[in-house]
């Protein structure tokens, strides 16, 4: 593509602002959507593995160590270097890369699962169980919408780091996102690596914006109200009358 | 088989049977309990921390499994039944109230019934009556638990207990968390909800005087969860069993158990008053060392000495009085009423409030005297 001017941001916007790059089974539209769908079926694969388990230990305390050290170990792990060794171990298609990416999401979401239903008060979980509700009932109706905050946190860093890493899966195949910064720095075309870069960053931060809204809604009031709405109530009438009676004896 | 105890007097409607609880090979936490706790009454736990008292108490709704030994609910092994339906038979209350946060005050409250399976309106319609009967505004249900100040969330809690209407309450530390204005208005309600419901109650507290105002029986435990005495509060007061109880419940033991002394017969005197408008008024004058301050309605606003009757022109001027005694209370009120007086006259009201006289130490004094010399006949009698 040739270029008006050598400055790097006005190639990045011609490229941006170019309808050929919009259109097309290689256009912005149909990359963007092929990068949705890597993130998606990473992150559902990524949950059905982390949330079962994460519940499973914060509920009974059971093998948090192993789960410790076992998310430390997933973290070290490099991903570009997880896409090739899967590549090169399985075949040249779709899931070589999910599984290197199911590896980078699974250690945030573990975390935040983990320690979401770890940190619900313990007394309204001995309340809970003292009532007479069953294990099952105290996860489901207890301890996930008490943690779901922290919960749905470690989903929302997951995904995050998903949009921004599943460029690594251009390397093994051309698709999503990451095409743009592959070919970009192939060909030397400056307008066309930034460009991507961009568009990632863009769709991370509206993913990430989703996830919010999510977050906000899934979340009960009562757990960001602490503060009584004005005109607080009297606590009661009687205690009113306790309160006078002893200012009486002054 | 029954022994010959078991077959006399109604079924209890707890029974602790040769419970011991031991943790991990240390010395037991509860020491072979024995005891049976009365149907409709409240049974008070007390003792100082880590003597088995609310351990004791986790084990009749099974969140604590005895080591050995076996506790009867209504004459049924609470061992044999599943633990998450005995637990709904039985109201529950702890001293952080324990409300699930993501939830309405309404919705916590109906949480027992839902679980029974009564649909959502209908529990809901309970729930609201439930706010009444603890004193609690119904525009309050609508909130959640982080709205509320520490008192109502108790009050919460104590509906929530109720809600699925269970005949036993267990109640662990449910007023040590709060302010003592509000610990002493908790406890009168919790008395006055018992005159209607009669509910078998086991409360757990470590504050004596708590278990002597509320527990029909009181039942003092030892570090190393040894029952160490259980007997109606106003005998552990008088006869301690051991330096253990004489200890635990203190030195002023003797004047606590003034609270069981009714002090109907306490000689009320009439006394000189002046009403708040008269202050400003100068040519009033009293004649009294100490004449009661009272307002148009007759009640009593302090003292004012005669030697310092110049300077007083308003209430704020006035010396403060003491504790209130209300006519027909216990011998402990009248004497405090006296006691705290700078007057040394303990003012004496009617159940609106309103001064009818004073009453004397000295005079409180003889009658306690009185009362002990009778009951000294009564137990040389019962010895004979």
């Amino acid at each position: 593509m040739d270029y008006s001017s050598s400055n790097l941001f006005v190639q990045m916007g011609e490229w941006l602002s170019d309808p050929v790059n919009w259109s097309g089974s290689r256009g912005i539209p149909m990359r963007v959507l092929e990068h949705l769908g890597y993130v998606g079926l990473t992150m559902l694969i990524a949950c059905a593995i982390a949330i079962p388990l994460g519940l499973f230990v914060g509920h009974t305390g059971r093998g948090r160590v192993l789960i410790v050290s076992g998310i430390g170990i997933l973290r070290a792990l490099p991903t570009l270097g997880m896409v090739f060794l899967f590549a090169l171990l399985f075949y040249r298609g779709v899931l070589p890369s999910v599984w290197a990416l199911v590896l980078l999401a699974v250690p945030p979401v573990l975390s935040g699962v983990y320690a979401g239903i770890s940190s619900v008060n313990r007394t309204v979980v001995d309340a809970a169980r003292s009532m007479g509700l069953t294990e099952w009932q105290i996860l489901f109706r207890v301890e996930v919408p008490n943690g779901l905050q922290v919960m749905i946190g470690g989903v929302r860093a997951g995904i995050l780091q998903v949009v921004a890493t599943a460029t690594v899966v251009a390397y093994a195949k051309a698709d999503g996102l990451g095409v743009f910064l592959v070919e970009g720095t192939q060909i030397n075309d400056n307008g066309r690596l930034f460009g991507g870069a961009v568009i990632i960053a863009v769709l991370a931060i509206a993913v990430d914006g989703l996830m919010a809204l999510i977050q906000k809604f899934a979340i009960s009031p009562g757990l960001r109200a602490t503060q009584p709405p004005a005109g607080p109530l009297k606590e009661s009438g009687r205690q009113e009358a306790v309160a006078s009676a002893q200012g009486g004896t002054t | 088989m029954t022994s010959p105890e078991q077959s006399s007097g109604p079924l209890p409607m707890i029974r602790f049977n040769g419970i011991t609880k031991t943790y991990d090979g240390g010395r037991p936490a509860v020491d072979d309990l024995s005891m049976d706790i009365d149907r409709g009454r409240i049974t008070v736990f007390v003792g100082p921390s880590g003597c088995g008292k609310t351990t004791s108490l986790r084990m009749i709704n099974r969140m604590v499994e005895p080591t050995s030994g076996t506790i009867l609910l209504d004459g049924q092994d609470v061992a044999l039944q599943k633990a998450a339906e005995l637990r709904r038979s039985m109201g529950y209350v702890m001293q952080s109230s324990g409300l699930m946060p993501h939830r309405s005050v309404i919705d916590n409250i109906a949480t027992v019934p839902r679980l029974n399976g009564v649909p959502r309106a209908e529990a809901r319609v309970r729930a609201k009556e439930l706010l009444d009967v603890v004193g609690l505004a119904s525009e309050l249900g609508r909130r959640y638990p982080g709205q509320l100040s520490g008192g109502q969330q108790q009050r919460v809690g104590v509906a929530r207990a109720l809600a699925a209407d269970p005949p036993v309450l267990l109640m662990d530390e449910p007023f040590s968390a709060v302010d003592p204005v509000v610990r002493a208005e908790l406890q009168e309600e919790l008395l006055r909800l018992q005159r209607d419901l009669a509910k078998t109650i086991v409360f757990v507290t470590h504050d004596i005087d708590e278990a002597t105002i509320l527990g029909d029986k009181v039942a003092v435990f030892a570090v190393g969860g040894r029952l160490a005495q259980f007997a109606a509060p106003e005998e552990i007061l008088r006869a301690p069993v051991d330096d253990f109880v004489a200890g635990f419940v203190g030195r002023d033991r003797g004047f606590r158990h003034l609270s069981f002394q009714q002090g109907d017969h306490v000689t009320v005197h009439p006394i000189e008053t002046i009403e708040v408008d008269q202050l400003a008024d100068p040519t009033v004058s009293v004649r009294s060392a100490w004449t009661l301050l009272v307002d148009a309605d007759g009640r009593p606003h302090g003292w004012v000495p005669q030697a310092t009757r110049g300077s007083i022109t308003t209430q704020a001027d006035a010396v403060p009085g003491g504790s209130l005694y209300t006519r027909g209370d216990t011998l402990r009120r009248a004497l405090d009423a006296a006691l705290s007086s700078p007057s040394g006259l303990g003012v004496a009201v009617d159940d609106d409030g309103r001064a009818i006289g004073i009453v004397r130490a000295a005079e409180v004094f003889e009658l306690i005297e009185g009362a002990r010399l009778d009951r000294g006949r009564a137990d040389h009698n019962t010895a004979v």
